[in-house]
């Protein structure tokens, strides 16, 4: 689809939402116990931190590219 | 050992239900069209969702009771594995954020309502249709049965002995379902989901107080895994088990029928993507839910069912709060998981129906049905589906409700190419999409058949052990990865070899998967030039 007449092109911003992805899907990052939090080893605050992480790559990519209303 | 009844409890899980029930027949006037009598309107209550409505719809939809009670079971069974749905429920965002939107698009520019609609309309191939169909339906069977052991474990938790809960349960559901269509799930998905979010929050630091700290339970889960041969930190044989999991479920959810549903059901493609960046606000709760597992083994929760050898480990969460909580708060627990089940149950078994009518019924029984017959198909569909469900739930013992998922997972992945990727492009011919269908889910299958679990010979898990093909290591993978990756290869590698053969009629144009709204407004000049 064209807009103003120009094609439309992917931004880089996108590559924003590869991110989350290596952070999470390769455990060699961190499959450790330490350092902990609260008792709560590094290998599970690790992943659940990233869930933060996801949503603000994803927001910011929806914020990017929705479409105009 | 069958828990002691409590009255309470069972007085509040009913009057619960009563409430959901109530809610589920009035929202058949909800926002309600001309009539409900179509795929349309029943099936995708009219495509006018906002933001709120389909957060909720499909939160209720992706996460299940299979969050609440199969997740903690993997946990306090193998230890740090059984946390890969929560990369599973990272990464799944991210990875299908565009393709959702683009699906969303030609749905709504063409007016399909399935997955094998769109594939009938992209490759002009009706066989290929008819696998989609088919495998979207034989793999919605088992996720609708796994929500039933999410029931299941609540009513053996509440020391009741018996079937016959689950059977009127699921009576009630279909009833409400066949009047008010995918309008009542999404109705009762509000209060679901925020009973579950109070219960969540209230367990996860309640419990840990009581315990004495995520230190103390994490010591003391680590201490009782030892005999099971697990720690709370992964095994390096593990890691590509782990990944691919976490990977292939994430491909796989948005293939399922009801996850589609729940994205064709949004008013706008922009609601779509908007919500691919909400929705894992319910991860977190996964998180801290799948630690009440371990929760579960610092407190010594012995589970409740199923055999001696094999324990029905899926009561250990609803057995956590029968002991760390007084009656009333159990029961609104108890209440809450059972909620969660429904919702999913009735929206998965909507799909199904949906693509029975739409892709079976019509096309191969009855060309000539009208959109209102079509409707009332589906309708009937979605009440035998759901009664199918408790028979097998009944017949069958299932001790690790979650493999049950994933070999779900392993099949429904086998349509990635045909769906996704022909959302991107049509460089495949559509028989080299079904050749390559047919092999991926032949090995597919096959890797399940010779995989054992501790009570079964066959069918046991959907992590292959590379050792079983005499290869000396303990590494495991995701089954479906697997097989998609034989999949794709047969399907590139026919493509040009059948280049010569004639290819179906593309209905869509590239401009199809980018509209935003309805037709006539994409042809108006955009408010802000330059925000696209």
């Amino acid at each position: 689809m064209t807009d103003n007449g120009r094609p439309r092109r992917r931004r880089p911003v996108v590559l924003l939402l590869v991110l989350p992805l290596i952070a999470v899907l390769v455990p060699e990052f961190y499959n450790f116990g330490h350092p902990a939090i609260g008792g709560m080893p590094f290998f599970y605050w690790w992943q659940l931190a990233w869930i933060a992480g996801v949503a603000v790559c994803t927001g910011i990519v929806y914020r990017a590219t929705r479409s105009p209303r | 050992m069958i828990p002691p009844f409590s009255g309470l409890e069972f007085g509040i899980v009913l009057a619960m239900f009563a409430i959901v029930t109530v809610l589920g027949f009035a929202a058949t006037r909800w926002r309600r069209g001309a009539t409900l009598a179509s795929v349309e309107e029943w099936g995708l209550g009219g495509r006018r969702f906002g933001t709120w409505v389909t957060w909720f719809l499909l939160g209720g939809d992706l996460y299940t009771a299979y969050t609440f009670v199969a997740v903690p079971a993997l946990l306090f069974g193998s230890g740090a594995i059984g946390f890969y749905a929560v990369p599973y429920t990272i990464v799944a965002w991210p990875l299908v954020m565009f393709a959702a939107a683009r699906m969303w698009s030609v749905c709504h520019e063409h007016g399909y309502a399935t997955a094998a609609d769109f594939v009938r309309g992209r490759h002009g191939s009706a066989l290929l249709a008819l696998l989609i169909a088919i495998t979207g339906i034989v793999a919605t069977l088992p996720y609708i049965a796994l929500q039933l052991t999410g029931i299941k474990a609540i009513i053996e938790a509440m020391g009741i002995g018996g079937d016959w809960p689950l059977w009127i349960a699921f009576v009630v559901l279909a009833a409400y379902t066949f009047t008010s269509g995918l309008r009542a799930p999404a109705l009762i998905a509000f209060v679901k989901d925020i009973l579950i979010y109070v219960v969540v929050l209230i367990a996860i630091i309640y419990i840990p107080y009581k315990l004495g700290g995520y230190d103390v339970i994490f010591h003391k889960a680590n201490t009782a895994l030892v005999p099971k041969k697990a720690t709370t930190l992964l095994a390096g044989s593990q890691y590509l088990g782990y990944s691919t999991l976490a990977l292939g479920s994430a491909l796989a959810l948005f293939l399922y029928p009801h996850s589609l549903t729940g994205v064709l059901a949004a008013k706008s493609r922009n609601t779509v993507k908007k919500n691919m960046a909400l929705l894992p606000a319910y991860s977190l709760m996964l998180g801290f839910i799948a630690l009440l597992g371990y929760m579960a083994l610092a407190a010594k929760v012995k589970p409740v069912g199923g055999t001696k050898k094999a324990p029905d480990t899926t009561t250990i969460v609803p057995q956590l709060f029968n002991t760390e909580f007084p009656h009333w708060f159990a029961g609104l627990a108890f209440g809450a998981i059972a909620i969660g089940a429904l919702v999913p149950a009735a929206i998965m078994a909507i799909a199904a129906a949906n693509t029975f009518a739409r892709d079976i019924y019509r096309p191969y029984l009855r060309p000539s049905a009208s959109d209102r017959e079509e409707g009332l198909v589906s309708q009937i569909a979605s009440v035998v589906l759901k009664l199918g469900a408790v028979a097998v739930i009944v017949a069958l013992k299932v001790s690790f409700a979650i493999e049950l998922q994933l070999i779900g997972g392993v099949i429904i992945i086998e349509i990635l190419p045909a769906v996704v990727l022909g959302l991107y492009t049509r460089w495949f011919h559509q028989w080299a999409l079904v050749a390559g269908w047919v092999v991926g889910m032949g090995l597919s299958v096959y890797m399940l058949y010779v995989t054992p679990s501790k009570t079964a010979a066959h069918f046991g898990s959907a992590s292959f052990a590379f050792s079983t093909w005499g290869f000396h290591t303990k590494v495991t993978i995701w089954t479906g990865v697997v097989g998609l990756v034989a999949n794709l290869i047969v399907a590139s590698a026919l493509t040009p070899l059948l280049g010569r053969l004639p290819r179906g009629q593309d209905q869509t144009s590239p401009a199809d998967y980018e509209e935003a709204e309805a037709p006539a407004m994409a042809l108006d000049p955009p408010a802000h030039p330059g925000t696209v």
